[in-house]
C-alpha cells in the first residue's frame, strides 16, 4: 500500500506567499484573541480551591452553584466534568481564609444539601505557587527556544534555526490562541503539551532541513525553489503518515484518556495540524526568503565529491 | 553489508532480558499487607519485633504469605483483604497496648505480588503517584525570615548577657529586623565588645559606625550561617513532621525538601485531609519542672501512695513513673538547639542544650537553688507528656549552655536530642499546595492512561503492518520493546507513574513510530530509485540515522528544559519523556535494524523485501515488492 503517489515535485513554494499571508492572518487572530479574552488559567496558576465532587444520580449543576453561592463566594464555576454525575467546583483563593476551611465548609454545604455527595478530588494552591509556575513556564520556554535554535545553528545553519524557530513559535501562538478564543481551561498539564509539541514539531523542519541540504549537495542543476520542492515532496509522505501515527495516540487519549488528559491531548492535536503546515509552507518559505544557498549547505573546501552516499560521486558539470 | 556482529545481537538480547526482568513486577499486581513501623524516634523495629509479629499472627491462626523485614519497617504480606483486616488487628493488639500512645505504627498497606527472586535482583514495580492511587499532597513552604528572626533575638540576648559577664558596658542594645544593634559611649568598649563578638559569636558578622558622639555596633548573621540555620530549620520541621505523621498510621509516607524552603508530605491512602491538616499543623511543646522529692512524691514514684497535692505522674519512656511538679521553669521557646555529644571529662555520651537569654537566666537561678535534686524535661504532644529525661542537678548552670548526661548510650543521646529538637516547630510552616484524590479516582485514571496506551499501539501497529508489511512487523515488534524498555527504566529509577507519565509514555510510542517511519520511508525510496534490496536497507538505515539524531535531539532539548523547571505533574510527564526518547533510539533504530538483519541479512540474493508497494513514477506502472521476501 502506498498512500501518496507524486509523477513530479509539487510546486510547494509558489504558493508561498499566499500560504504564508493565511499564516500570519491565523497568528494576528490568535495574538488578537490572547489579549482580548486572555487564558483561562487553571487553579495551579492563579491560585484557588477546585473541588470534584461525586454524585450517584447526574448532578443538579444550578443547586450545586447556588449551595456554595449561599456560603458567600461571588466568583465560583460549577461545571460538569467528564460524566454527568460529576461536577467540578472552583474557588477563588480567599484572604484570611485557610484552604482547609475553605474546601471544608463547601464540602459540608453540599453534603447538607445532598447526602449521596462525595469528594472525589480536592485542590488548593496558593497564590505564591501560580506566579513562580507562570515564571518557570516562560524560563522553560525560553531554553527550548534557545536551545533549538543553537543546535539548528550548529547542525545546519543559521537561517534554518531562524526559520524553524518562526515556524514553531508560530504552532504554539495558535495553540495559545485556540485556547483563548474557546477558553479552554490551560492547565499545567496543557503548558507540559506545548513545549512537547515544540520540540516534536521542529522534528518536522529539521527532517525537510535535512533534505534540503542532501539535495543540495546532490543535484546541482536544480535552483533554491525546486530544491525545496523536491525536498517536501519527497519528505511528505513521511511527514504524514509520522504524524498520522503520533495523532492516533493522541486521538486514543482523547477518546479514553477522561477529562484530566481532554485537553493536554487537544492541546497535541492542534499542535500537531499546524506542526505540518507551519514546517512544511511556513519554515521551508522562510527559510528559501532568508536566502538559503548552496554555499551555505556545502562548505567550500569541504571534499564534496568524495560523499560515499553521493551518487554523483567525481561528476563534473 | 546487513549482518551484526554477534556482540550487536548479545547487547540486544541483554537489554530485552533485563527489560523484561524489569519490567515483570508491574504485572504481578499487588497484595494487601500490613505494614508495621516505628511510631516514636526511640523505637526500634527489629528482628526481636518481627518474632513478635510472627507470634500474634500465629496465636490469632492467620497464615501470612510473607513476612518482610527491610531495616526499617516488617511487611506482611496477605493473601485476602479480609485477612489483612484480621492480622492488623492481631498485629495492633500484640504491639500497641495502649492506642492513645501508639510505639508503632500498624498500618494498611499494599505490597507487590512478584516473586522473592525478583525483589532479590532488585526489581520492583513502578511507584504509584498519588493521582493514580489516591491521598493527600501538601506542600508546605516554611517561614526562613521567622526563623532567622527568631535566631537573631536568641543571640541579641546571649551577647547582652555575654556583655555583661565581661563587664563591658553599653547605652542598649536592640533587634533591628535581622540585625542586632549595640551602642556604646566610646571607641575602647566598641572594640571590647567587637573583641568578644568575633570570640564568641562565630556566626555574626559586625559594622561599626559613630553615630552623634555614640558608637554604634551593628551585628549580622553571616550568609554561611545564615544558610546553616536555614538548612537545620528545614531539617528540624520535616523531623517533626514525620513524627507526626507516624500517628497517622500511614504505609509509606513521602516528606521531601522542595527548594529551599519548602517541604513536600504525600500521604497515600489518606482521605481525611482535615485530620492530616490538623496533626501537621500541631505544635508539641518541651516543658521542664522540678521531680517532687517530697516524701509523699517518693511514695507515689514507688506505687505506694496517692500523688501529692501540686504534683503529676508522668511516666519516663522505660515506663518509670516520675511524679513532677505542676510548676513550669522553662517551656520549649527558650530552648535553641539539642545536639548529642560527649562528656569533656568522662567522655560519657550526653546531649547539649543551648538556651536562648531568659531561658539560661531562668535555667541559672532554678539550678543554683536545687542542687542535689531531680529536674524532668517533658515533652508532651497530643496533650499527653512523656518524661524524656530526669537528670539529678549537680552545680549550677549558668550560660545557657546544658549538658544532660550519665547512664546513657551514643544511640539514647541521639534519640533523646532528637526528640528535644522534634518538640517543636524551627519555623512556621504554611500550606501553599493541597490536593486530595480519592481512590476511586486513581483507579480511574490508570484504567484511562492503560487503555490510552493500549489502544494507541495497536492501531499504531495495525497501521504499521498493513503499511509496510514485514518492515512494519518489525517497526511493531521495535515499539513494543520501546514500551518494555521504557517500563523497565522507569521501574528501576524507582519513578513515581502519574497520569500525565502515562501520557508521557503514549506520547513518547507515538513519536518513537516516527523514526521507523522515517527508515521505511528511506528505504522504499532507495528501492524506488533502482538499489537493490540488501543496498536499499543499508542505506535506508544510514542515511535516516542522522535525521533521527537531529530530530530527537531537538525533542530532548524540550524534554530537558521541562525537567528543570517543571514542578509536580509536569516533571512526571518529562521524565517520561525523556527517557522514552533514549529508549525510542535504541530500540527504533539499533533493534530494528538487528530484526532486519537477522531475517533478510543472510539471505545470499535478496530480490525482494516485504515493504510495502514501492511504487515508481518512471514506469507508470506498480512493481509489487509485497509478500514474504526470499
Amino acid at each position: 500500500m502506498e498512500l501518496f503517489k507524486f509523477r513530479r515535485d509539487i510546486p510547494f513554494m509558489r504558493h508561498a506567499l499566499a500560504l504564508n499571508a493565511v499564516s500570519i492572518v491565523t497568528f494576528l487572530l490568535a495574538v488578537f484573541f490572547l489579549f482580548s479574552r486572555g487564558l483561562h488559567l487553571s487553579v495551579e496558576f492563579t491560585g484557588g480551591t477546585v473541588m470534584e465532587v461525586g454524585y450517584s444520580q447526574p448532578a443538579d449543576v444550578p443547586k450545586v452553584r447556588s449551595v456554595i453561592a449561599g456560603l458567600g463566594y461571588t466568583d465560583i464555576q460549577v461545571q460538569n466534568f467528564g460524566t454527568a454525575q460529576d461536577v467540578i467546583i472552583r474557588l477563588p483563593s480567599q484572604k484570611g481564609v485557610s484552604s482547609a476551611q475553605q474546601s471544608e465548609t463547601a464540602f459540608a454545604a453540599l453534603k447538607a444539601a445532598d447526602p449521596g455527595a462525595t469528594l472525589r478530588r480536592q485542590e488548593f494552591v496558593g497564590p505564591q505557587v501560580g506566579q513562580e509556575l507562570v515564571t518557570d513556564g516562560l524560563k522553560a520556554l525560553a531554553m527550548v527556544v534557545v536551545g533549538i535554535m543553537i543546535y539548528l545553528a550548529v547542525r545546519f545553519e543559521w537561517k534554518f534555526a531562524v526559520a524553524a524557530i518562526v515556524a514553531n513559535l508560530h504552532d504554539v501562538i495558535i495553540i495559545l490562541g485556540f485556547f483563548a478564543f474557546f477558553q479552554w481551561e490551560f492547565s499545567l498539564a496543557v503548558l507540559a503539551a506545548v513545549l512537547a509539541v515544540l520540540g516534536y514539531s521542529v522534528n518536522e523542519s529539521v527532517v525537510i532541513f535535512d533534505r534540503i541540504r542532501e539535495n543540495f549537495r546532490r543535484y546541482r542543476k536544480m535552483d533554491t525553489i525546486e530544491i525545496i520542492n523536491n525536498a517536501i515532496t519527497s519528505t511528505i509522505s513521511r511527514t504524514i503518515i509520522t504524524h498520522g501515527s503520533t495523532q492516533i495516540m493522541v486521538l486514543s487519549m482523547l477518546l479514553f484518556g477522561g477529562p484530566t488528559l481532554f485537553y493536554f491531548a487537544l492541546a497535541l492535536t492542534i499542535g500537531i495540524c499546524f506542526g505540518i503546515y507551519s514546517s512544511v509552507f511556513v519554515g521551508a518559505a522562510i527559510a528559501m526568503w532568508l536566502g538559503i544557498r548552496r554555499e551555505d549547505m556545502v562548505k567550500p573546501g569541504a571534499q564534496k565529491g568524495l560523499d560515499p552516499n553521493d551518487p554523483n560521486a567525481g561528476a563534473t558539470v | 553489508m546487513n549482518r551484526y556482529p554477534l556482540w550487536k545481537y548479545v547487547i540486544i538480547a541483554i537489554a530485552m532480558l533485563v527489560g523484561a526482568l524489569y519490567t515483570l513486577p508491574n504485572f504481578f499486581g499487588e497484595a494487601p499487607a500490613v505494614q508495621v513501623s516505628s511510631g516514636k524516634a526511640t523505637i526500634k523495629v527489629d528482628t526481636g519485633t518481627q518474632r513478635r509479629v510472627e507470634e500474634a499472627l500465629k496465636a490469632a491462626g492467620i497464615a501470612p504469605a510473607a513476612i518482610v523485614f527491610d531495616g526499617n519497617s516488617i511487611k506482611v504480606r496477605l493473601s485476602t483483604g479480609d485477612e489483612q483486616l484480621k492480622a492488623k488487628d492481631a498485629i495492633q493488639k500484640a504491639l500497641v497496648p495502649d492506642p492513645s500512645d501508639p510505639p508503632y505504627v500498624v498500618a494498611l498497606n499494599l505490597l507487590s505480588r512478584s516473586p522473592s527472586w525478583l525483589s532479590a535482583i532488585g526489581a520492583a514495580p513502578m511507584y504509584l503517584g498519588l493521582d493514580l492511587r489516591g491521598g493527600v499532597h501538601f506542600m508546605l513552604q516554611v517561614d526562613m525570615d521567622a526563623a532567622l528572626t527568631r535566631k537573631v533575638e536568641s543571640l541579641s540576648g546571649d551577647l547582652r548577657t555575654a556583655l555583661r559577664e565581661k563587664s563591658v558596658r553599653h547605652s542598649g542594645i536592640s533587634r533591628n529586623g535581622q540585625s542586632i544593634e549595640v551602642i556604646f559611649r566610646d571607641r575602647a568598649t566598641l572594640e571590647a565588645a567587637k573583641a568578644i563578638v568575633a570570640d564568641q559569636f562565630a556566626d555574626l558578622q559586625t559594622v561599626d559606625a559613630p553615630e552623634g558622639d555614640e558608637f554604634k555596633l551593628t551585628a549580622r548573621i553571616k550568609a554561611t550561617a545564615a544558610r546553616t540555620i536555614q538548612e537545620q530549620a528545614l531539617k528540624q520541621n520535616m523531623v517533626t513532621l514525620h513524627n507526626r505523621i507516624n500517628e497517622l498510621g500511614v504505609a509509606e509516607p513521602v516528606i521531601q525538601q522542595q527548594g529551599q524552603d519548602r517541604i513536600v508530605v504525600q500521604l497515600p491512602g489518606v482521605q481525611d485531609t482535615a485530620k492530616a491538616k490538623d496533626i501537621l499543623g500541631r505544635t508539641a511543646t518541651l516543658e521542664v519542672r522540678l521531680v517532687d522529692e517530697s516524701p509523699e512524691g517518693q511514695a507515689a514514684e514507688a506505687g505506694t501512695g496517692p500523688v501529692p497535692f501540686g504534683s503529676e505522674r508522668f511516666l519516663e519512656r522505660n515506663s518509670r513513673p516520675v511524679i513532677v511538679k505542676k510548676q513550669v521553669m522553662l517551656t520549649g521557646e527558650n530552648l535553641t538547639d539539642a545536639q548529642p555529644g560527649f562528656d569533656n571529662q568522662t567522655q560519657e555520651a550526653a546531649v547539649h542544650l543551648n538556651l536562648d537569654a531568659k531561658g539560661s537566666r531562668i535555667f541559672r537561678d532554678v539550678t543554683r537553688e536545687n542542687i542535689g535534686k531531680r529536674m524532668a524535661i517533658l515533652l508532651f504532644e497530643k496533650g499527653k507528656g512523656e518524661v524524656v529525661t530526669a537528670p539529678v542537678i549537680r552545680s549550677e548552670i549558668g550560660g545557657g549552655r546544658v549538658q544532660i548526661s550519665g547512664r546513657m548510650t551514643t544511640t539514647e543521646a541521639n534519640d533523646t536530642a532528637l526528640l528535644l529538637r522534634a518538640g517543636s516547630l524551627a519555623a512556621p510552616m504554611e500550606i501553599i499546595e493541597e490536593r486530595t484524590i480519592g481512590p476511586s479516582l486513581g483507579a480511574e485514571n490508570i484504567a484511562k492512561g492503560f487503555n490510552s496506551v493500549t489502544w494507541g499501539f495497536l492501531v499504531i501497529a495495525a497501521f504499521m503492518c498493513v503499511y509496510y508489511m514485514m518492515f512494519g512487523v518489525f517497526s511493531s515488534i521495535a515499539l513494543g520493546i520501546n514500551l518494555l524498555l521504557l517500563v523497565a527504566v522507569l521501574s528501576m529509577l524507582q519513578a513515581t507513574l502519574t497520569l500525565p507519565g502515562m501520557a508521557a509514555m503514549a506520547l513518547a510510542l507515538g513519536m518513537a513510530i516516527d523514526s521507523n517511519v522515517l527508515i521505511n520511508e528511506r528505504v522504499r525510496e532507495e528501492l524506488r530509485n533502482g538499489a537493490s534490496p540488501q543496498a536499499a536497507i543499508n542505506t535506508g538505515y544510514e542515511r535516516a540515522w542522522g535525521t533521527i539524531f537531529d530530530s530527537n535531539v531537538t525533542t530532548l532539548i524540550a524534554g530537558v528544559a521541562l525537567l528543570i523547571f517543571g514542578s509536580g505533574p509536569v516533571r512526571g510527564f518529562a521524565v517520561v519523556h525523556c527517557i522514552g526518547i533514549l529508549t525510542s533510539m535504541f530500540s527504533a533504530v539499533f533493534f530494528s535494524r538487528g530484526l532486519v538483519n537477522l531475517w533478510y541479512g543472510r539471505v545470499k540474493k535478496l530480490k525482494v523485501v516485504s515493504i510495502g508497494t514501492v511504487w515508481r513514477p518512471e514506469g507508470g506502472s506498480e512493481v509489487a515488492r509485497s509478500g514474504q521476501g526470499g
